[in-house]
């Protein structure tokens, strides 16, 4: 019977013990954790992992990340996290964790918001809700640099950018409390003509992610831009942390 | 079980006791109520609205809101498990139990695909709709259920994680096989029971 003895299973969604490889402060309140996979597989741009965190005494805690990078970074995978105040998962990460550390992770898990090459593509995000959408955006520019795909992108104040040495032709910014000093772009909540920024929607796939709020608008942004309701894949957070 | 313990993790939003006891594995208590929703959000009224159940049973049945609401409603309090990790305990809401609406069509088949206004769909089995474990509901804690947690009526399976319960309810229809359904074709497990942590296909 030894030789029946099951082995232990290795396939992704099961648990493993990542090595934080680099760390990078993107904002005040939002870094950048680089972690490196013993079991790394190609995850789908727009994809999440779980992590989970165990105290001394058993206590567990989890949530889940989209994934920032590209699969074509194999082997890593760069989770980039918002720190919520009243988060128990966040505020480690932010105020814990040091390069070295390891993490326990699992996935890539869903297959519903992620980018599959369809294009025209069209990416609203509000605040850290371009996590994904970076993930579309750094993969297409790499694999299919003719498809395209633009960026709308609303953050509250200058200081709030995520990802700012990255956004290039291909994303539109909007500042909804304190644009940068000499700002002659977009200010105020995303609206109609920012969407219209950078060509039409018609027949685009839209993909927005942010506050369930910040979703609601933007999808009936997107809808009334005539972006059919199948064509539009939202993906919200709660007050989650 | 792994014995891996997180660098400096002690669990600072821990939940109390008798709660603690009601969370199930990988959950945390939130006390708000939030939005997740795969699309843009329905709009459908209550002049608008129906619920069917049909496919294989012996009377296939639909209710206008009014008739709807010549059924027996029930309060019903629960605690309820979102997959993506939090848990609103102590909840409630108000609606037709689902064994009132198939006593009326009397289903000869195991699987049921639930299905709603804007295209959602979720699969259970029969047996997980019955015996006083399955609800549509049109109220929730008092009020009128918001349109963007799925009013006017969702579905309300509080056993299993919360994506079951579907939003923008418009009917089920009885099959003689299982299908997955919208999430459940998605990556989410087939069942999504909380207790055994069945979150993922490969759970």
């Amino acid at each position: 019977m030894d030789r029946l003895t099951a082995v232990e299973q290795k396939a992704p969604g099961h648990w493993q013990i990542a090595t934080v490889s680099e760390i990078k402060r993107e904002t005040p309140m939002v870094k950048s954790f680089w972690l490196e996979l013993p079991m790394w597989m190609a995850h789908c741009p727009g994809q999440h992992y779980d992590v989970r965190l165990t105290a001394p005494d058993g206590y567990r805690a989890q949530r889940s990340y989209s994934v920032a990078s590209s699969p074509l970074d194999r082997g890593v995978i760069e989770l980039t996290i918002d720190r919520l105040a009243d988060g128990e998962v966040s505020p480690y990460f932010h105020d814990v964790v040091v390069e070295g550390d390891q993490v326990e992770v699992r996935g890539p898990f869903t297959s519903y918001f992620v980018w599959r090459g369809e294009r025209p593509a069209l990416l609203i995000g509000g605040g850290s809700g371009v996590v994904p959408l970076m993930a579309m955006l750094r993969h297409r520019r790499r694999a299919e640099p003719d498809s395209p795909m633009r960026l709308v992108y609303s953050v509250r104040t200058a200081e709030d950018v995520i990802f700012a040495d990255e956004l290039g032709d291909d994303a539109v910014i909007t500042y909804t409390r304190e644009p940068p000093e000499g700002w002659t772009g977009h200010t105020g909540r995303i609206d109609s003509a920012m969407l219209a920024d950078g060509g039409p929607s018609a027949g685009a796939t839209a993909f927005i992610c942010g506050s369930n709020g910040f979703v609601e608008s933007a999808s009936r942004l997107a809808l009334d831009a005539g972006i059919e309701p199948e064509r539009i894949r939202t993906e919200r957070f709660g007050p989650t942390g | 079980m792994s014995e891996f313990v997180s660098r400096g993790f002690t669990g600072r939003r821990r939940t109390p006791g008798d709660l603690a006891d009601r969370l199930p594995p990988g959950q945390y208590a939130e006390s708000g109520f939030p939005v997740l929703t795969a699309g843009p959000t329905p709009d459908v009224s209550t002049e608008a609205w129906s619920l069917r159940v049909d496919g294989m049973v012996a009377e296939e049945r639909e209710w206008t809101w009014e008739e709807f609401h010549s059924l027996a409603f029930e309060d019903v309090p629960c605690d309820i498990h979102c997959v993506t990790k939090w848990s609103k305990l102590g909840t409630s809401f108000r609606g037709v139990s689902m064994d009132t609406l198939l006593d009326e069509v009397e289903p000869f088949e195991a699987y049921a695909m639930i299905y709603s206004y804007g295209g959602y769909t979720t699969n259970l089995a029969i047996e997980d709709l019955t015996d006083g474990k399955a609800w549509v509901v049109t109220e929730h804690e008092g009020e009128p259920l918001p349109r963007e947690h799925g009013g006017p009526a969702r579905l309300l399976v509080p056993h299993l994680y919360f994506w079951k319960s579907a939003k923008w309810v418009a009917g089920l229809r009885v099959m003689d096989h299982d299908e997955p359904g919208f999430w459940e074709a998605n990556g989410y497990h087939n069942r999504g029971d909380p207790w055994n942590e069945e979150r993922y296909w490969t759970d």
